[in-house]
Formats: C-alpha cells, sequence, structure tokens
C-alpha cells in the first residue's frame, strides 16, 4: 500500500518539475496566438504576430544570419571534432590525457567569461567583432560537444575491424571512410545536431562578438526587449523553441540519450 | 604462397621484452603453430609478422622480401582475428569482398572470387546475410573466406578456434585443415590449446616469456621436449626429480645412461599403469604410493598416486584402470623405454 502511495507522491512530483519547466514556454506560445498586446483575458486566436513578424525585415535578416552561422559553425565543428575523436581513439600520445581532461571546461566555464576572453582575444589578433569572430566562437563552443558525443560512439567500436581492413590491404582514408565513418556515423549526426544547438541558441558570446548592425536572433531579441516588449518577440521565440526541441529529439534518438533504443 | 623467416626478431614495450630475439622458419605451404602459455609473446610475434608491430631489432621476410618496414596493408596476408572482425553493416559477400574492392579487380572478378571462397567454405547460400545473422561457426568461415580471397602469401590465424564450442572447435579444426591443404596457403596460427596445435601443425614454436624455447615438428617436441617447461606444457608429463626417485621403499627405476646431474627423468602419464600388485616384469619401473584420486571421464580414466609427496598421474582407457576406493596402497609403473631425459633448465642456471 506505501508502495503505491509513493508511486504517487513520485509522479506527482514529476509532473510538478515538468509543469515548472515547461508551463512558461506553454503561456508564450499561447500569447503569440492571442489577439491582445498586453496578455489580455479571455484568449482570441490570432495570427496577427506571426503576419507581423512576416514582415520584419530586421527580425527575417537576423534568423538568416543566426540559421547561416550554426550551418558554418556544424559544418567546422563536426569535422574537426569528428577528426580529433578518431584521433584521440586511435593513437597513443603523451598529451592524451590532459588534452581529454581540458575538452570539458569550456563545457563548464561561464559563456559571459569565454564570452569576454574571446572578445579580448579577437580584438587582440586584429580580427575584431564581425559575423567570422562570432563562428570561431561557436566552433570553439561546440567542439567539445562533438568530441564528446562522437567519442562516445567510438567508445563501442571494435578497433580490430580496422586492423581486419588493413590486413586485407585498405590504407588510412579507406579505412576511415568504408568501416569506421559508417559505424560512427549516429554519432556524428547527433554531434552536428548539439553544434547547431549550441550555435542557434547562442546568445552571450554572439552578442559580445557580433556587430550591433549585425545581431544574431538571440541578440536581437534581446536588445528589442529593451526598447520594449511586442508580442511579436512570443512568435518568434515560439518558433525557434520548436525548432531546437526537434534538433534535441533528434539528436537524442541518435545518440540514445534518452537510454537504449 | 610463400615461406616466412622470423630472425633474431626483438620487441620491448617500455621495461617488458615481448619478444626476446625469436628466430623461427615457416616453410612454404606448411601449417604452423605458436604455442605457449598467456604473455609468452605468441600473439606479438604474430602480430609482428602482419605488421602491426614493428620490431626493436631482427628482420622478418615474407618470400624474398624483406618486410619490416612494409606496412600492414602492402603485405599481402591474409589474417584471421579472435573476434573474426567481420565488418558489421556489410552483408557476408560484401566482407569477403572487401580486399577485393581495395584492389580493384572490378565487378565481375569480384563477384566470381567471392563466390569461389563462399562455395570453399559452404556458405553459398549465406552471400546476402549481414554477419549478426549468422551462427559461431559460419562466422569463422566467412572470416577464414574473406582472409584468402585475396590470394595473400600468408595466412595469420589469431587463436581462430577458441571461441567456439568444443565439438565445434573440433570439426572447424578439419575444416581449417582441408581448406589450408587445398589452397596450399603457408599458415601460421596462434593457440594456447597444445591438443589443438598437435593436432594440425607441421610444425610447432613453444613461446616462453618471449623467446623461442623450442622448434620442431609436433611428434619431435613431444618426445623430446628440451626442458622441463616444454615437458609439463605439452600433455600431462609426470616430471621425477633426481632427489626425489627413491623415495617409496620398493622402487625401482632404471635411471638411462645418458641422465645427469642437471636433468630429470619425465614419463608421460599415458605411458603409465597402476595395479594393486607388484608388476614384476623385466624392464620396467615401478614406484609404490597411495591411491588421492580416481577420476572416470567416459572412455578414458585419470588417476593420481601419491608416491612420498610426488604426485604422478596416470591415464589410460578406464576399463584397465582397477576400480579403486582412493586411500589404497598401488603400484605406479612404466616401460623402461617409455622414460626420457629432460635436461633441467633451472637446475642448470643455479
Amino acid at each position: 500500500m506505501s508502495g503505491s502511495i509513493l508511486q504517487t507522491l513520485g509522479k506527482a512530483w514529476l509532473f510538478a518539475i515538468l509543469f515548472f519547466l515547461y508551463a512558461p514556454i506553454l503561456v508564450m506560445a499561447l500569447m503569440s496566438f492571442n489577439a491582445s498586446p498586453y496578455y489580455q483575458l479571455p484568449f482570441e486566436f490570432s495570427l496577427e504576430w506571426y503576419r507581423d513578424l512576416a514582415g520584419n525585415t530586421e527580425i527575417k535578416e537576423a534568423a538568416a544570419r543566426s540559421v547561416f552561422i550554426a550551418i558554418a559553425t556544424t559544418l567546422i565543428a563536426t569535422a574537426l571534432g569528428t577528426a580529433a575523436s578518431i584521433a584521440l581513439f586511435r593513437y597513443e600520445f603523451r598529451a592524451k590525457r590532459i588534452l581529454q581532461i581540458l575538452l570539458f571546461p569550456p563545457i563548464a566555464i561561464p559563456w559571459l567569461i569565454t564570452g569576454t576572453a574571446m572578445l579580448i582575444f579577437f580584438f587582440g589578433i586584429g580580427l575584431g567583432r564581425g559575423t567570422p569572430s562570432v563562428i570561431i566562437g561557436h566552433v570553439a563552443l561546440a567542439l567539445p560537444y562533438v568530441i564528446v558525443v562522437v567519442s562516445a560512439r567510438l567508445a563501442t567500436f571494435d578497433a580490430t575491424l580496422e586492423e581486419a581492413a588493413r590486413s586485407l590491404g585498405a590504407g588510412a582514408w579507406t579505412v576511415t571512410r568504408r568501416v569506421t565513418l559508417p559505424w560512427i556515423a549516429p554519432g556524428i549526426i547527433a554531434g552536428a545536431l548539439f553544434a547547431f544547438a549550441v550555435s542557434f541558441d547562442q546568445f552571450v558570446v554572439s552578442y559580445f562578438l557580433s556587430e550591433p548592425g549585425d545581431s544574431t536572433l538571440p541578440v536581437l531579441i534581446y536588445t528589442s526587449i529593451r526598447k520594449g516588449f511586442t508580442p511579436e518577440i512570443n512568435a518568434i521565440s515560439t518558433i525557434i523553441i520548436l525548432v531546437s526541441m526537434i534538433i534535441m529529439l533528434i539528436a537524442a534518438r541518435f545518440s540514445r540519450f534518452g537510454g537504449e533504443r | 604462397m610463400a615461406e616466412v623467416r622470423v630472425d633474431r626478431v626483438t620487441k620491448r614495450f617500455g621495461t617488458f621484452t615481448a619478444l626476446d630475439s625469436v628466430t623461427m622458419d615457416f616453410p612454404d605451404g606448411g601449417f604452423f603453430a605458436l604455442l605457449g602459455p598467456s604473455g609468452s609473446g605468441k600473439t606479438t610475434l604474430l602480430r609482428a609478422i602482419a605488421g602491426f608491430i614493428f620490431l626493436d631489432q631482427g628482420s622478418i621476410r615474407i618470400g624474398r622480401d624483406s618486410v619490416e618496414t612494409v606496412p600492414v596493408e602492402k603485405r599481402e596476408i591474409g589474417m584471421m582475428f579472435q573476434n573474426y572482425a567481420l565488418f558489421p553493416n556489410m552483408t557476408v559477400g560484401d566482407n569477403i569482398g572487401f580486399g577485393l574492392r581495395v584492389r580493384k579487380v572490378g565487378a565481375a572478378e569480384e563477384r566470381r572470387r567471392v563466390g569461389e571462397a563462399l562455395e570453399l567454405v559452404q556458405l553459398s547460400e549465406f552471400s546476402n546475410r549481414k554477419p549478426h545473422q549468422l551462427s559461431g561457426g559460419q562466422r569463422q568461415r566467412v572470416a577464414l573466406a574473406r582472409a584468402i580471397v585475396t590470394n595473400p602469401r600468408v595466412l595469420l590465424l589469431d587463436e581462430p578456434l577458441s571461441a567456439l564450442d568444443k565439438a565445434l572447435r573440433v570439426d572447424m579444426q578439419t575444416e581449417l585443415k582441408r581448406i589450408q591443404r587445398e589452397v596450399g596457403i603457408t599458415t601460421i596460427f596462434v593457440t594456447h590449446d597444445q591438443e589443438e596445435a598437435l593436432t594440425l601443425a607441421d610444425k610447432i614454436g613453444i613461446l616462453r616469456t618471449g623467446r623461442m624455447v623450442q622448434s620442431g615438428s609436433p611428434r619431435e617436441v613431444y618426445k623430446n621436449p628440451i626442458d622441463l617447461f616444454t615437458a609439463e606444457f605439452l600433455g600431462e608429463a609426470n616430471i621425477l626429480q633426481h632427489d626425489n626417485l627413491a623415495r617409496s621403499p620398493g622402487s625401482k627405476i632404471n635411471v638411462p645412461n645418458s641422465a645427469g646431474d642437471m636433468s630429470a627423468l619425465a614419463v608421460r602419464a599415458e605411458n603409465t599403469t597402476v595395479s594393486t600388485l607388484e608388476p614384476m616384469m623385466d624392464g620396467v619401473s615401478k614406484m609404490r604410493g597411495v591411491l588421492t584420486r580416481r577420476v572416470f571421464a567416459g572412455a578414458m580414466g585419470t588417476c593420481v598416486v601419491d608416491v612420498a609427496g610426488l604426485e604422478i598421474k596416470v591415464i589410460g582407457r578406464d576399463a584397465e584402470i582397477p576400480d579403486l576406493e582412493t586411500g589404497v596402497e598401488v603400484w605406479v609403473s612404466w616401460k623402461n623405454e617409455d622414460m626420457f631425459v629432460v635436461p633441467d633448465a633451472a637446475k642448470r642456471r643455479s
């Protein structure tokens, strides 16, 4: 009897957590479809804010820039991260442990600090602010995620398969392309989606590194809120949340984040 | 096809010497076994021949070529791995055809040779299966077909049968030998199973702590082990040290003239017999002891006799071993000519 009470309490707790996580988002999503600009009830369905959004070139340009930066980041970070993972898997070298350990702090260091450091660095080397700096910054942030996800997949890879391929006459590139990559492909896809999400949702580093007229979507949202809130922000935020959640769900599927498939 | 010569090969990993000046010849077309306990360096030697390990000293020749600096993929070897290492994302046919595709032999030629290889290992209907849909024995045969389809100069097998259960293992031994004979390829395989080595190989090399202890034909090595280690490693040998030869009253052992102080006497367990009455024939050595164990194992039986602290093992047809209670006093005897002298390396060193 006490077991079922505990179970009920457990379920209640789970629902409470989900409620606190998703209620604000749900309210925002609902309000993006509400006709009143002042969150007034009763709820009156309207697509007005989405229409406004479609006519807002500033937001559309920022969205396009965000997508461009995210795609560039994804391509670069995934290629570099996969290569690094394979190198860490295949070879023994002196600084290997240290390198692996050094991968994790960037995930934990507050983005505010990383962003400040990057800003100083990019001015120091004369690159300054702008889209190239933003992309480099995003790649640096996304790289550890890609390496962690791809390495996790590589850990399940049987290294004798590479030896078998070599014994059959395959050179390094053929071994990688025909044997290693097919096995770790799900990890690479998951890593790429992570990289995309890290870049697309990134605010702090983008805010520090982008030029004023050249902001990404999250930066633009932040600056518009400061000028005065419009329900258009609800609309664009709802779209971003949907895109991010879909990406994360796909990534979870490929990386077995939610347990065994 | 080619002969393989390993000459004074040394390999160290840090302070550990995995191979210590190992020399062995593998003539063209033969079937060779590298035998030894784990850590003896047998797998390291095989991997050195394959090219996965670079040597510190010594040379390896395949055919007429020195291959020490040739990478694995250029050595033209075929290798079978302990876990078979079949590519999980490819079908059986694609697995076998991998080496041919790498060599760009063309689609028609590839199909023909994969077909032949499948036929050789009797798996023609399984071409489109994935490795995970096969049994252990079938996977093993796919791995073998994949290793020989490219006509390598030498076939290297790393404990090829250890993952199979016993009945299947005996079948596969026969199969392996048949295919090796049919193809005529120089084959070197690593095993820790002495019975497997004795059954399959034309020549065996016994390794211990990185050294080649003895090499020769199975019969030769079995009959004339070079030291105590080899004598005990190959088959069940009872070692009679000089100091405990005359421990039991009534013992009579004909020490051969060739036995010096630096050697021990040995007799194979299968050459000894147990009896309750003292054997009185001529030309027989005997010892008296107490039966401590009597094991029935189907057709064959084993018993252990304690002769003043020395355990003597007896293996024979069960019908020929008297059915006795443990604790009974018995005689262990053997023909003088079945006794052999083993140089005792441990004694020689001290």
